[in-house]
């Protein structure tokens, strides 16, 4: 009984980190002089109370639940994918220069081509460290760190230079922008008047595409036991480098399709800025969804509304927007912290039993 | 009268526990024990692994606080908070891992911890002139100057003795002392333990090997599941009987090994370099051939080269010079796979690291290596009634005992788990078998059943190759015995000739012909 109920507990504990987190949040909130329940009332109202708010969520939802995909498979693999960020940027811009680029062409070959050139560039963002680590045993930690930093300045120089909107030169403005992409490899809009996409449910397919990946098939199950246990792989005769490069590739493919995927149904061109932070708060929600595909998805719809709930919040009742990234940050500690103390009780009651 | 040891530190008469109950979340690991030791004697503690054997000695020692019981010294109820009570209270313990600072010399790991008798100045003089008399009485031949790495673990382990005794240990628990050692230096070692109890010390002795218990002690005390299965004088005990005590049934201690036609050469390794961890040549130049249907045992005191062997067999370290030939193919620095695609399996020393991934299913574990042949996957999709219908077969075949195929291995025992590897190489009907020390950490049932499926395998044609630092296993299953010493193998002998004695110089180093 006392087994079972240590069992309940850790599985609850990374459930906790959010209310918690929250109650911190509130002493904050209090301290600055603002009602807590009202600041929450209105995050809550604002992310999931009405049409608007709601569709906003699944906006953001969307982009973290195809990081978090890639996140489930790198981390799944036992390699850690930190430059989501990065691939995001690249996806992107693969998929913007190729919609540009040929946007005479049907939409019907255009679009999936888009597509295909941002999970492209997002596995090449991802393959660097991968090949990196396979053959040199270079730490993709701090690699793939490097090539978000790459990314961005690549991002700097197409958007001021060769893909800067040929408008903005006319205007004599200069903002670093691409062109608009043309109206056929836009995403089809789910709910009219809002910007809900048909990504989202791409993103929602994809998650079961990847549990079925990672659970039935033979490649997903290497991808797992290398994860677990190298030497024992290894010893089985799986070739442990090649699926980690493996894991951090499809991991970058994902977070490309994320960068396309924004452009596409959001913003309908690249422009600096469009990843924001999404490659970071996806590595949150894919660990919030136990590394799960299909916890991804409740787990990137709560984050994506904390993003969104922040926002209405900072506006009810004027407080800093540097307390919003507080507050995501506390969760973010909270998460990975019970997560930590679930694994060592449990640890420490298998090897003292 | 208070009698004293030479040392001047009073004789500990008699240690007694009464009841001690230990309990771990979901275990009972010491279930009303009673055991005493008293001055002048070795009493045996005798058990599988898991019987609670640790466990007791560990609240002996102040390292747990029983749940229940009592320990009583000279009849005074003792309560231990930590292993410096213990030290104070005339206790020492070697334990099987020595705590040893490889770095500094024998004086400075004996002297350390201790208070110097001139204050913050070290007095390690004093200090070796005691270490050569203690060796010298209990015939603990060291060197008080060498550094410690310079050390063989033989004599790590005198050095660990002779600091207990320096602490004024009266009553000393050995935890399975002999596992590192050759035949010649246990002999040793016994030699210096009657000294300690002739002269007073109190000795227990924790062993799994029933030969040794019965050379060396007064009492030999079994522990199964926890509890006291049984204290008994010495004289009136047989090995058969303590095995049968250990694990409640009777149990075969000798198989039987027909006489098998020979098959071709399936594995020939021909002057097998090798690097260690530290650079330098592990293996140096071995050349062994096995046939199919025979076992060639490998012996040797652990890291002379046999884990360096073993690991470039299964392609897992690559090999400078020579060349590994399966089946007629050569495999020299292949990968595990192409070793694992001519017809190898592999039993790797650990278990837990190499052989199964803890969090995995009994099921997924099983189709570690074939999980892309069919049955279990068509079309890179696993197929999971396939792979339940073979793994289930394999499980009762193999006799592992699990609640389901779904459970997470490592709730699985050791014996089971093991169980479990030999049945995912064996199904795989190998030509070739490499098992290195495949019953370590075993309990004696599974421990026998391993042994019998192995010379099944042997009738079945396989070329094994065991690699063993258990004596009495190597004898109990090889055709031939291999002695490795210092990265070669110094002679190959067959079975009927390999007398424990002769097997034991050969460890050591010394060639006989």
């Amino acid at each position: 009984m006392k087994r079972v109920l240590n069992k309940v507990f850790e599985a609850l504990l990374p459930l906790l980190a959010v209310p918690v987190a929250f109650l911190i949040g509130a002493m904050m909130l209090l301290a600055l002089g603002a009602n807590p329940l009202e600041a929450y009332g209105a995050m809550i109202a604002g992310a999931f109370g009405d049409v608007s708010g709601l569709t906003q969520t699944l906006v953001k939802a969307t982009p973290l639940l195809l990081v978090g995909l890639g996140v489930c498979i790198a981390f799944r693999g036992g390699v850690i994918n930190i430059g989501g960020e990065g691939q995001i940027i690249v996806g992107a811009l693969a998929a913007t220069a190729v919609a540009v680029g040929f946007k005479e062409w049907p939409g019907l070959v255009l679009l999936p081509l888009c597509m295909l050139a941002g999970v492209l560039a997002g596995a090449m963002w991802g393959g660097v460290p991968g090949i990196l680590k396979a053959r040199l045993g270079v730490n993709e930690i701090l690699s793939t760190v490097m090539m978000n930093a790459i990314a961005v300045q690549l991002s700097n120089y197409l958007l001021r230079g060769p893909m800067i909107d040929p408008k903005e030169i006319e205007a004599g403005t200069r903002i670093a922008q691409s062109a608009l992409l043309p109206r056929s490899v836009w995403l089809a809009r789910l709910v009219p008047q809002t910007l809900l996409h048909s990504g989202a449910i791409i993103a929602v397919v994809l998650a079961v595409v990847v549990f079925i990946f990672l659970w039935r098939t033979t490649i997903g199950y290497r991808i797992r036991a290398v994860g677990l246990n190298r030497d024992a792989a290894k010893y089985a005769g799986i070739n442990v480098p090649f699926y980690q490069a493996l894991s951090l590739i499809l991991g970058g493919a994902f977070a490309g399709l994320a960068g396309a995927i924004e452009v596409m149904g959001v913003q309908h061109r690249m422009m600096e800025n469009l990843a924001s932070g999404y490659g970071f708060s996806g590595i949150v929600a894919a660990l919030f969804g136990s590394l799960h595909p299909l916890g991804s998805i409740p787990a990137s719809v709560l984050f994506g509304g904390l993003l969104v709930g922040a926002d209405k919040m900072q506006r009810a009742v004027q407080v800093p927007s540097a307390l919003i990234d507080t507050l995501l940050g506390l969760v973010v500690l909270l998460v990975v912290g019970s997560q930590v103390i679930s694994r060592r009780r449990a640890h420490r009651r298998e090897t003292r039993g | 009268m208070t009698r004293y040891l030479s040392s001047g530190r009073p004789i500990l008469e008699e240690m007694r526990m009464q009841g001690i109950v230990k309990r771990f979340p979901g275990v009972l690991a010491n279930d009303h024990v009673d055991f005493d030791v008293r001055t002048g004697e070795v009493h045996a503690l005798l058990g599988e692994n898991g019987a609670g054997k640790s466990t007791l000695m560990r609240q002996l020692y102040g390292m747990y606080k029983p749940d229940e019981g009592k320990i009583l010294i000279d009849g005074k109820e003792m309560h231990f908070n930590s292993p410096q009570d213990a030290i104070n209270a005339g206790i020492g313990m070697i334990h099987q891992h020595f705590m040893l600072v490889p770095g500094l010399t024998v004086v400075e790991n004996i002297a350390l911890g201790l208070k110097s008798s001139r204050g913050p100045v070290l007095d390690l003089d004093r200090v070796e002139k005691r270490v050569l008399e203690l060796g010298e009485q209990y015939g603990l031949k060291v060197d008080p100057r060498a550094y410690v790495w310079q050390l063989a673990v033989g004599e790590q382990q005198r050095i660990e003795i002779i600091k207990a005794l320096y602490r004024g240990a009266s009553l000393l628990v050995l935890d399975e002392p002999t596992a590192v050692l050759t035949p010649q230096e246990v002999d040793d070692l016994f030699v210096t333990f009657k000294r300690m109890a002739s002269e007073g010390h109190a000795l227990i002795f924790i062993s799994h090997k029933l030969n040794e218990v019965l050379a060396i002690s007064n009492r030999i005390t079994v522990l199964r599941d926890g509890k006291n299965a049984g204290t008994r004088p010495n004289e009136n005990v047989t090995r058969v009987e303590l095995a049968q005590m250990m694990v409640g049934r009777p149990v075969i201690l000798q198989y039987n090994r027909p006489p098998v036609e020979a098959g071709p050469v399936r594995l020939r390794i021909q002057d097998l370099h090798v690097r260690g961890d530290r650079g330098k040549d592990a293996v140096d130049g071995v050349s062994l051939e096995i046939c199919g249907g025979e076992i060639l045992g490998l012996a040797g005191v652990s890291g002379n080269g046999q884990r360096e062997l073993a690991e470039a067999l299964a392609g897992m370290r690559p090999v400078r010079q020579g060349r590994i030939i399966l089946n007629d193919k050569e495999v020299t620095n292949g990968s595990p796979l192409q070793h694992i695609n001519v017809g190898q399996s592999y039993i790797p020393e650990e278990r837990m690291k190499e052989g199964a991934i803890r969090e995995f299913s009994v099921a997924d574990n099983m189709i570690l290596a074939d999980h892309g042949k069919k049955p279990y996957s068509r079309h890179t999709f696993l197929d999971f009634k396939a792979i339940r219908e073979q793994v289930g077969k394999i499980v009762s075949d193999f006799n592992v005992k699990t609640p389901s195929l779904d459970t997470p291995v490592k709730n699985l025992s050791g014996g089971n788990i093991q169980k479990l590897i030999l049945g995912r190489e064996l199904s795989r009907c190998p030509s070739v078998l490499i098992a290195s020390q495949p019953t370590r950490g075993v309990d004696i049932g599974a421990s026998e059943y391993i042994h019998q499926r192995l010379l099944e395998q042997r009738l079945c044609g396989t070329a094994t190759l065991l690699i063993s630092e258990d004596l009495d296993e190597i004898r109990a299953l090889s055709d031939r015995i291999a002695v490795m010493y210092e990265g070669r193998i110094i002679g190959i002998v067959d079975s009927k000739d390999a007398t424990p004695d002769r097997l034991g110089l050969m460890m050591a180093g010394v060639e006989t012909a």
